[in-house]
This record gives C-alpha cells, sequence and structure tokens, in this order.
C-alpha cells in the first residue's frame, strides 16, 4: 500500500515542478502564468492529504486554488481595460 | 534589473544551503517531548477530538490572535489603499454574464454557505474549523460577485460582521482569565464527553467567531478590489 | 516520502525566486512569490512527517488511548495553518499597490519606475 502513496507523490510532484516551471517562464501569457500558480496550490494541496495533514489541506484548496487566483484575476480585468483603452 | 549570471550564482548559493539541509536531515522514530504531550493531555485538558485544533484554539491562542489581528490589517489597508479609485454611483456597461452561471449560482450558494458553516462548527471533531469556513464562505459571497457584476455590496454590513465577531473572540479571551486558568481557555463550559457535538467547552464558540471573522474579511477584501474603476 | 516532498519544496522555493528575479511584470513577480510560498509550506509540513503513522485526529481511526504510538507531530500543521492564511493576505496587499502603482503611471514595467534610484 505505501509503494502506491510513494509513486503518487512522485508523480504529483512532477507535475508540480512542471506547473512551477510554466509559472515563470518569461514567455508565457499573463493568464496561463496565473493558472499554473493555481495549480501548483491544487497539487500541493493533494500531497499535503498524502502526507497525513488533513487540515493543511482544505485550507490550501479553499484559500490558495480558489481565493488567490480570483484575486490574480480581478487585477488582471483591471489591468487590461486600462490597456485597451489607451 | 540583475543580470541573469548573477542571479543564477545567488541561486546556487541557496540551493547549495538546502542540499546541506537535506543530507543532515534525520526523520523521527517517536514523538518529540511536545508532540508526546500534546498527544497525550489534549483529551483530558481541552476535550477536542481535532488536536491541531486544540493546539490553534487553547494552547497556542495567541499566535492565533495576532494572526486574527494580522488579517484585519490586511483588510483594512486594502479598503484604505483602494478607497480613492472607486467607482461612484454610475453603472458602467458589462456583457450580461451567461446563464448557466447566474442559474448555477442560484443553486449553489445555499449549499456552499451551509458547508462553510457546518466546516467551522465541527472544528474541532473533524478536519476543519474557523479559517477553512471562513474561506468557503467568501467563496460563496465571490459566486454571487462573479454572477452579478452590478450588485452593491453594503460594506458597513460586512464591517459590522468582521468587528462584532472580532470583540466576542477577545471578550472570551477575557473571560477564559476571569472563570478558569488563563487567555482563551475552553473550560469556561464544560467539557463533555469526546465526540459529541457540544463538546470541548468554549473551542465550537470561539472558532465559530473566528470562521465568521475570516469570512467577513476575505469577502470585504474581493468586494473592494471589484468596485475598483478602470483607469 | 517526506524527502520527496522537501525536495519538491526546496526546487518551489528556487523557481519562485528565479521568477520574482527576473521578471519585469510585477503581476509575474507577485505569481512567482505565490509559488515560492506554497513551496515553504510544503518544506514545514515534509518535516513533521512521520513513516508508518496517520493525521493527528482521535476518532473510530485512533483511539485517544493509544494516540502516543499512530500519530504524527501535530505542530507544524499548527504552524502551516497560520502561514497560509497569513501568505494570501500579503498577496491581497501586493496586488492593491500594483494597481495603485498601475493607476499612477500606466505601465506594469518595474524598470520605468525610477523614483526611489538616486
Amino acid at each position: 500500500m505505501s509503494t502506491i502513496f510513494i509513486i503518487m507523490s512522485l508523480l504529483l510532484c512532477g507535475a508540480m515542478i512542471v506547473a512551477g516551471l510554466m509559472a515563470v517562464w518569461p514567455r508565457r501569457s499573463l493568464p496561463i502564468v496565473i493558472l499554473a500558480s493555481g495549480l501548483v496550490s491544487l497539487l500541493a494541496s493533494v500531497q499535503f492529504l498524502l502526507l497525513a495533514a488533513p487540515d493543511v489541506a482544505m485550507t490550501e484548496a479553499a484559500i490558495g486554488s480558489g481565493l488567490t487566483t480570483f484575486l490574480f484575476f480581478f487585477v488582471l480585468n483591471r489591468v487590461r481595460k486600462g490597456t485597451h483603452h489607451g | 534589473m540583475v543580470s541573469r549570471f548573477f542571479v543564477l550564482l545567488l541561486l546556487t548559493g541557496v540551493g547549495a544551503i538546502f542540499v546541506s539541509l537535506m543530507f543532515g536531515y534525520v526523520p523521527d522514530d517517536a514523538l518529540n517531548l511536545t508532540a508526546r504531550y500534546y498527544a497525550e493531555n489534549t483529551v483530558r485538558d481541552t476535550g477536542a477530538a481535532n488536536i491541531v485544533t486544540a493546539i490553534v484554539v487553547t494552547y497556542r491562542g495567541l499566535d492565533t490572535l495576532g494572526e486574527v489581528t494580522v488579517l484585519f490589517l490586511t483588510a483594512a489597508i486594502v479598503g484604505l489603499v483602494l478607497a480613492g479609485s472607486q467607482q461612484g454611483r454610475l453603472r458602467r456597461e458589462q456583457p450580461a454574464p451567461g446563464e448557466l452561471l447566474v442559474t448555477g449560482t442560484r443553486l449553489l450558494v445555499p449549499l456552499t454557505l451551509l458547508l462553510g458553516v457546518y466546516v467551522f462548527v465541527n472544528g474541532h471533531l473533524t478536519p476543519g474549523g474557523g479559517f477553512q469556513g471562513g474561506a468557503i464562505l467568501a467563496s460563496a459571497i465571490l459566486m454571487l460577485l462573479l454572477a452579478d457584476p452590478l450588485r452593491e455590496f453594503s460594506h458597513p454590513l460586512i464591517s459590522a460582521i468582521e468587528s462584532i465577531s472580532g470583540l466576542v473572540f477577545v471578550a472570551i479571551g477575557l473571560l477564559g482569565m476571569v472563570y478558569a486558568g488563563g487567555f482563551l481557555d475552553n473550560r469556561i463550559l464544560p467539557l463533555g464527553t469526546l465526540g459529541d457535538l457540544i463538546s470541548a467547552g468554549a473551542i465550537p464558540v470561539i472558532y465559530s467567531f473566528i470562521g465568521l471573522k475570516v469570512g467577513a474579511e476575505f469577502s470585504s477584501m474581493m468586494v473592494n478590489l471589484s468596485e475598483t474603476e478602470e483607469p | 516520502m517526506d524527502y520527496i516532498a522537501m525536495s519538491t519544496g526546496f526546487i518551489l522555493i528556487l523557481i519562485g525566486l528565479f521568477g520574482a528575479l527576473t521578471n519585469r511584470n510585477i503581476l509575474r513577480m507577485i505569481v512567482a512569490f505565490t509559488v515560492a510560498d506554497t513551496g515553504v509550506n510544503l518544506v514545514i509540513v515534509g518535516v513533521g512527517y512521520m513513516r508508518g503513522r496517520t493525521a493527528p485526529i482521535l476518532d473510530s481511526a485512533v483511539a485517544a488511548a493509544d494516540a502516543v504510538a499512530r500519530i504524527i507531530d501535530p505542530v507544524p500543521q499548527a504552524l502551516v495553518l497560520t502561514a497560509i492564511v497569513i501568505g494570501v493576505g500579503v498577496t491581497a496587499l501586493m496586488l492593491a499597490y500594483a494597481y495603485k502603482l498601475y493607476e499612477k503611471k500606466h505601465t506594469l514595467d518595474i524598470a520605468k519606475f525610477t523614483e526611489l534610484k538616486w
């Protein structure tokens, strides 16, 4: 049973590193970058559950990948509209 | 901007520190002294089944008071910084949000509010607690914001909920100092049996007010950000 | 599994630092700080994990009497709970300031803000 957990952890951590690299690569468009950071938070929340920390997993899922992504998109919306108007 | 080469040099240095930290790390076999004390005495001292909740609310309650203060400062500063950019009363033209979002919001908002209240009322029995429940409440307000961007949220109501919850939290802490062992002691209410809903003294009451306060703060942050006008 | 989590956390911190130092757009810098924040929380929770044990909640899975032999360290989880909530508060503050800066100068390129350079 624990080998399944170790394989899952390895896959999750590999996906987290790929998503983290996508989030800081300098040529990607901004919505992709913000969604990549939300993906890192979501994968980290599953990894917290595998590390036997259910409270932390719930907090990270609700706050990290929900509210933070929405905050970014609100501000991006305001900034984008100004750029298009001139 | 610093050039790429110095950045890579700095990262290599920091990475070397991290590698040395990892080689020096030896995982424990048994619990250390602090964790052993918490594992043995939580049920007898506080009557809560969730040890992390008991640590956050009673054993290290002063840290939670500090965190609540930092969140209050954050919400106040966001409101202050964005006060000069508020829209005023004129309507702005927005495309109507899709029908799927509006209908889904009508169905999901009461259920989400109920889930948030359930999570922070049961904080002492199952994983969860005030912060998670507050974030879920703020998600429900966010859905309302997305479905109807021109809706007016009353700022006095949100700040009234936040201030009253904070005052009640500090008042319960002071009551603990008068009637029981110290600040934020939960023995002012009877401890009950392990596993019941009405148990663990004042922990459900304290965590409910923390949940309401955190939910109100996140909601006020998002409402302030969404009411700014386009520059 | 704790080594996997800790090394991933350290790599995420390095990725976040790299993004914060080489990007010129303010919003990209804030995203990089968020990634580094997640990495720090992952490292702290990874330190508290012990092999073969389960979560620190006393219910039908773990009885109260043999809790000492069956649960992991609950203190890092309490610390990380606080850290995640304050991290999102700091991100909201950074975004509010970024919006105000954009309002003043209509650009988000950090090389254009030169008032503090001597």
